[in-house]
């Protein structure tokens, strides 16, 4: 059981960032805010409790590597990497502008703490493999977390990356689909239809979990377990995209639409009242 | 004259690299027998990985062996590498100006039998324009080592195009490798050709005609179409009646265009362009297609001559 104390300081990060990431966006005016809210609680996790990282020292050959392969959602990445002082709080306030290095899209030669470029769907989790691969040859020992959309594995490119990982046994990759049916176009399924997912993982030899991306408890006693595996992993994540601001909750609209003020502060206020 | 194939200078150089660098890695998309990586695999095994028939992975995967400090060389033919996997190619490679060398073969029209489908005519104009991406198409067996080693030395992206056939072995550009400097292979003052690739040698057989007739030819070699060399390019446009280029590529988006624009900008002169035209190919036998479509120092004598004379 994860101790009630670390399990609020986990659910009072997941309210921080959920602010940090609305207002983002609403600043910016412009920005990927559905997906970045559904997500939050598996990063939070993974960040503040599973990740072995110093902040102070990004360039640390054995920390664990990030990858947010579906590399819209920098909102969640760029709090979290804030938060946990990667750069500085203040450089959110140069989110998607010119000059600054938080780019629309991850950006690794430019942010503290991005570990991989991302942007075009399907090129985070095929560069994670090969990293991976590149740590296993230096016979290294920390894992590769990759976050694939589940618009994004409709990218045939994703499934030549876990034909790959299977080949080379890439048991140091613990990848997550975060299954929330939504894409920019509307119902996943409806779009692009890709269920059942587990076994399509599964055929292409990898070990894979289900669990509800917005329990902790689930996400952490699940990533535990998969480090046991001597393949490579895919976790089907169910999250709601939107997750925590109720008008944004389940709607595909809200996929890379900014809030305007009205809905900004509404927003605001339904994530204050989050316990 | 003797012949040798530009894919083979490829294989030596990477056996000859990862003798001396353990860093070095090689990839291949399933077709590491026509690549001729399957060298490489036999001497290091443990250091050459077969993707399989999976462009877009391989590019991207060779994006995170860089990032985790080696030097991948990520192998397929050229219609693979820009047009299959030119997003991997732009957005893991070139955009975070990652340190893998993608290194191609079967480019050109004289990848012969395949036909179309096989025959790169567009892949340089495709990598030229991705900034932080240096292109190199050597010109024989031992500039296509020569520029493999250099290519490693250099951090950052490379594209390194070769043929599948072999081609005439050119002495005059066995001099040390340097990238971004053009090889000014013979002086003159009439007109100036610029060849690339394995051009250079009908480049030079078009000056023997061309001085046979009483006309002073210059000869440039231009290895390294990105970055280009711009200085000698502006001398020629002062110093001769226009240029002629010959690339065994589209006349759209290759050297032509690159030294059209430099010149247009600097000092405009006549630039005729020798290349394939606005077409797809064919199958046939290299030298007939190199024939029939244009690619000879015949064409490149015509288009020198319409200089000269106007």
């Amino acid at each position: 059981m994860l101790d009630p104390k670390k399990h609020q300081f986990l659910e009072d990060k997941a309210k921080a960032i959920r602010k940090e990431i609305v207002t983002m966006v609403y600043r910016a005016n412009s920005g990927h805010v559905g997906g970045s809210l559904g997500a939050t609680d598996l990063i939070v996790a993974l960040y503040y409790n599973l990740m072995e990282h110093e902040p102070e020292n990004p360039e640390w050959e054995g920390r664990d590597r990030f990858i947010l392969s579906k590399g819209h959602c920098t909102p969640v990445i760029y709090a979290v990497l804030a938060d946990c002082g990667y750069f500085p709080k203040q450089d959110l306030l140069g989110f998607r502008r010119p000059g600054s290095h938080l780019q629309g899209h991850p950006y690794q030669p430019k942010t503290p703490g991005i570990d991989a470029s991302t942007g075009t769907l399907g090129i985070g989790i095929s560069t994670g493999v090969g990293m991976a691969l590149g740590a296993k040859l230096k016979k290294q020992k920390h894992y590769y977390y990759i976050v694939c959309g589940d618009g994004e594995i409709q990218e045939g490119q994703v499934w030549e990356a876990a034909a790959f990982a299977n080949k080379y046994a890439l048991d140091n990759i613990i990848g997550f689909v975060d299954r929330n049916y939504l894409q920019t176009d509307g119902h996943s399924e409806k779009v692009m239809p890709m269920d059942p997912l587990d076994t399509k993982w599964e055929s292409f030899g990898w070990k894979v979990f289900e669990i509800d991306g917005h329990d902790f408890e689930q996400i952490i006693t699940t990533v535990e377990a998969a480090k046991k595996e001597n393949r490579p992993v895919m976790i089907i994540t169910n999250t709601i995209k939107g997750k925590g601001v109720s008008f944004m909750e389940n709607e595909a609209e809200w996929h890379g639409k900014p809030p305007g003020k009205e809905d900004f502060e509404r927003a605001m206020r339904e994530l204050d009242k989050v316990p | 004259m003797e012949y040798k194939k530009t894919r083979q200078g490829y294989a030596d150089a990477l056996i000859e690299l990862g003798h001396e660098n353990e860093k070095i890695l090689v990839m291949d998309a399933d077709v590491a027998k026509a690549t001729l990586t399957e060298q490489f695999q036999a001497v290091f095994p443990e250091r050459f990985f077969n993707c399989g028939v999976q462009e877009q992975n391989m590019l991207s995967a060779a994006a995170g062996l860089a990032l985790e400090g080696f030097i991948p060389f990520a192998s397929t033919f050229g219609v693979f590498a820009t047009c299959r996997a030119g997003d991997q190619m732009r957005s893991s490679i070139a955009y975070p100006k990652l340190n893998v060398k993608i290194g191609v073969t079967h480019c050109g029209i004289s990848t012969g039998g395949d036909g179309a489908s096989h025959q790169s005519n567009e892949d340089i104009a495709m990598a030229r324009t991705l900034p932080n991406m240096t292109v190199i198409v050597p010109g024989d067996y031992e500039e296509a080592r020569l520029a493999t080693h250099a290519a490693t030395k250099m951090m950052g992206p490379v594209y390194l195009r070769f043929g599948r056939d072999t081609y005439p072995v050119v002495p005059a550009i066995h001099s040390k490798f340097t990238i971004g400097k053009a090889k000014v292979l013979r002086p003159g003052s009439d007109i100036t050709l610029i060849t690339t690739g394995i051009m250079v040698s009908e480049g030079l057989q078009a000056a023997e005609i061309l001085e046979e007739q009483g006309i002073s030819t210059r000869v440039i070699h231009m290895p390294t179409v990105k970055p280009l060399d711009v200085g000698p390019i502006v001398s020629a446009a002062k110093e001769t009646k226009g240029i002629v280029t010959a690339e065994e590529h589209s006349i759209l988006g290759g050297l032509g265009e690159a030294v059209a624009g430099v010149v247009a900008e600097n000092h405009p002169c006549p630039v005729y362009r020798v290349g394939v035209m606005d077409v797809f190919g064919e199958s046939g036998q290299s030298a007939e297609l190199l024939d029939k479509y244009g690619l000879r120092a015949k064409n490149i004598v015509e288009k020198a001559l319409s200089i000269v004379r106007s």
